[in-house]
């Protein structure tokens, strides 16, 4: 018996705005020259892009003027060269007005996620980079453009080469504050029937970083798994984010300077079966907030965060990157700078030893006794301290 | 037949570990609403039982009625025809592989699979179009090509075939596919719950277990559910009645690891080194996986050291393992960290004792 299939629509796509002015918060003019649309995920790109040829061309004309391709399809050389070109090539009727839509008398071709371009390596004997399918790509648009608009999407506009940037009108996607975000989820919660209270929204605003499908997402997940009446603790456990309790031992366990505490703590957070990326993005923002710190041991914690995420992107091993990542912590909170107190417990004792510019005077034993040690206690200290400056000057930062 | 098979629970009700995760999951397929699912947590932990369950929950007993198949299939890719042969486990309701076992033409037989599952929609008895079932293991070790594929595969098919994907590190699966599935994140049971699993096996079993016994099996194994029953069934064989020194026997790999540990801090020169490699061989011959050899001699290593040298030594550790996923042959790897070892201890040797 196999189950029936109800309509289990993402809400993502369900709610996804189909016109320009429904967009979150993107209030640009939108005009129709060649449009490259930059920004961080889930801020409405692909939606604006989509909303704008259905408001040109209509339910009808839409599947034949608009060619979408994502990058999940095969957009290498060969792509641009047959599909993209022979789409691009065919010329359209002229401006005819078709139920109430524009219909002008261009084609559109949208180019989601623009920036990662790229041949399939595998069955070729060499592997074109993005620039090389660009180029091509930037051909086709000189010779078609009375015929065919690009739309590109993408998250770098770093990564798109100059030639197509600057053919294009381009506009940059924000990440959406938490108050666009809240009342669209609010949205959403009363039209599928959610009781979502006011901590849950701003856990979900918080944990979305801005990424409005992300939210969307986990508002769906958590009302699958834990029904009408959604917690913040509900959002947490769908999101995957790790609890603040866990990241707060972990850094515990780094300041303790005992390595098999923080160990056992590494192990136990694998087996909770948390993902370390996730624990690299909350540790690096602990650290950054963390006032304790100096800018050179955050500096240095922070290096090490990002090659550790770059491990783990290629396939490592999540207890050593962890494990590494920690260790390096460790090493960085023991050479802390000066706390104020010792500063401040230094200063009492130079106040009280400055007398001993009084040795030639005569004093008597005991007195010359007290400024003796006093002095040792002060002088010792700092000329450590003044030598380990010279090796730092001449040898950098060393464990 | 294995207690760790003979055991498994059958259903959601039968779960013990997981309950709350069960319960919602079992709320989930009562309402007919399964969306694509991403089960991740460390190995032993109880993912497969947790979706094996969940299966049967969905279809019934006919679930469990499986044939396993070498399949072929034939790839148009392009320039070129591919034949791919992998092994299947499927039931009239759905199919479970791993396609990463493909290599890197792993792209091609999660396309086609799905595909074909696509054309054989079942109907159910009432004449409505019903959907089947594709699970996936090792999800977090698909290509990056593969994954993408993916993505794009359960967009276009999502009314005819549900994805259940099964891996132990989710940071591994690009955020496109975890963005479309439901996260569901099984840690690892607690020593505690280990232990009334044990209890409930030597009850089932008719077994006397001393005080303790169990704690002791559950401590060894390092939250490791399938560890800790295959443990206790290998103490079972070994010596019943139990008793309560009764040693629980390690692994004999692990010992093997402790050995090279312990003749690699007697002696550090390229003939130590040379012996080493022959014993790290041994255990590559014998299906050890890599990483694990990498870790456990790390975790030997760490036991024997100075507080000062653990830092360094777990950071080549990290950096030799990440090297050995980029590269082809993994015996360099670990040899090339064992004797980054060497050099380590002995110039710290020299350093303290001159």
């Amino acid at each position: 018996m196999a189950p029936i299939l109800q309509s289990t629509q993402p809400w993502v796509e369900k709610y996804r705005p189909k016109q320009v002015k429904d967009v979150a918060h993107q209030d640009e003019v939108v005009r129709c020259p060649h449009m490259l649309f930059y920004g961080p995920p889930g801020t409405g790109k692909t939606t604006t892009a989509l909303a704008i040829a259905h408001q040109l061309f209509g339910p009808e004309l839409y599947k034949s003027r608009v060619l979408e391709l994502n990058a999940s399809d095969d957009r290498g050389i060969n792509v641009v060269r047959t599909k993209i070109k022979d789409f691009a090539a065919v010329a359209v009727g002229t401006n005819q007005r078709k139920s109430g839509y524009p219909c002008p008398p261009f084609k559109i071709i949208v180019l989601d996620e623009a920036d990662s371009m790229t041949e399939d390596a595998q069955f070729y004997d060499f592997t074109p980079s993005t620039t090389a399918v660009q180029n091509a790509l930037r051909r086709t648009m000189e010779t078609y453009s009375k015929v065919t608009r690009f739309f590109f999407i993408c998250n770098y506009v770093s990564r798109i080469i100059e030639p197509l940037a600057s053919r294009c009108a381009k506009f940059r996607f924000k990440p959406l504050s938490e108050e666009i975000m809240s009342s669209r989820i609010l949205y959403i919660s009363q039209e599928e029937g959610l009781c979502l209270d006011a901590e849950a929204l701003s856990t979900l605003s918080s944990i979305s970083h801005g990424d409005l499908r992300r939210a969307i997402t986990y508002l769906q997940s958590a009302a699958r798994l834990f029904g009408s009446s959604i917690s913040s603790e509900n959002l947490i456990s769908v999101s995957g984010v790790v609890p603040a309790k866990v990241v707060e031992e972990l850094l515990k366990a780094c300041k303790s300077g005992n390595f098999d505490l923080a160990n056992k703590e590494v192990n136990n957070f694998i087996a909770e079966g948390y993902p370390a990326s996730q624990m690299l993005t909350q540790l690096f923002e602990s650290i950054v907030e963390d006032n304790d710190l100096s800018d050179e041991q955050k500096a240095r914690i922070s290096k090490k965060l990002g090659e550790a995420d770059k491990c783990l992107v290629d396939g490592a091993d999540e207890y050593l990157q962890l494990l590494d990542v920690v260790s390096n912590t460790m090493k960085a909170f023991s050479n802390m700078p000066e706390t104020f107190a010792y500063k401040f417990s230094v200063g009492v004792l130079g106040f009280l030893v400055w007398a001993h510019h009084m040795f030639t005077v005569g004093l008597d034993v005991d007195t010359s006794a007290y400024f003796t040690a006093a002095t040792m206690i002060i002088a010792v200290p700092t000329g450590i301290k003044i030598f380990s400056w010279f090796d730092k000057i001449r040898f950098g930062v060393r464990f | 037949m294995l207690w760790v098979d003979k055991y498994r629970p059958k259903t959601l009700d039968q779960v013990m570990v997981h309950t709350d995760i069960a319960h919602n999951l079992k709320k989930l397929v009562t309402e007919q609403d399964s969306p694509h699912l991403l089960f991740y947590g460390p190995s032993g932990s109880g993912k497969k039982t947790l979706i094996m369950a969940l299966l049967r929950q969905m279809f019934g007993p006919g679930a469990e009625k499986v044939k396993v198949e070498n399949r072929t299939w034939k790839i148009d890719a392009g320039s070129r025809s591919l034949d791919l042969e992998l092994t299947t486990l499927s039931s009239a309701n759905h199919i479970e592989m791993s396609p990463s076992d493909a290599g890197f033409q792993d792209r091609y037989i999660v396309q086609e699979v799905i595909k074909e599952m696509a054309k054989n929609r079942p109907i159910d008895t009432k004449g409505k179009k019903g959907f089947k079932v594709l699970v996936l293991n090792d999800v977090d070790k698909l290509s990056r090509e593969a994954q993408h594929s993916l993505r794009r595969t359960m967009e276009k098919y999502s009314a005819y075939c549900r994805l259940i994907l099964c891996c132990n590190s989710s940071s591994r699966v690009t955020e496109a596919i975890r963005s479309r599935c439901l996260n569901v994140r099984i840690n690892a049971p607690s020593e505690e719950q280990i232990v009334q699993v044990l209890e409930f096996i030597g009850k089932k079993e008719g077994l006397q277990l001393p005080p303790g016994f169990a704690a002791r099996i559950a401590e060894k194994s390092n939250r490791n559910l399938r560890r800790a029953i295959l443990s206790f069934e290998t103490c079972r064989v070994l010596q019943y009645p139990f008793t309560n020194k009764q040693a629980i026997p390690p692994m004999d790999w692990e010992e093997y690891i402790s050995e090279i540990a312990s003749d690699i801090m007697k002696e550090q020169s390229p003939k130590r080194l040379f012996q080493v490699r022959g014993k790290l061989y041994e255990l590559l011959i014998n299906c050890i996986p890599p990483e694990i050899i990498l870790k456990r001699l790390l975790y030997e290593l760490l036991r024997k050291l100075d507080a000062e040298l653990k830092h360094e030594v777990c950071h080549w550790a990290a950096y030799y393992e990440y090297r050995m996923r980029l590269g082809q042959k993994a015996i360099f790897h670990i040899e090339a960290f064992v004797a980054k070892f060497m050099s380590i201890y002995k110039s710290f040797l020299i350093a303290t004792f001159g």
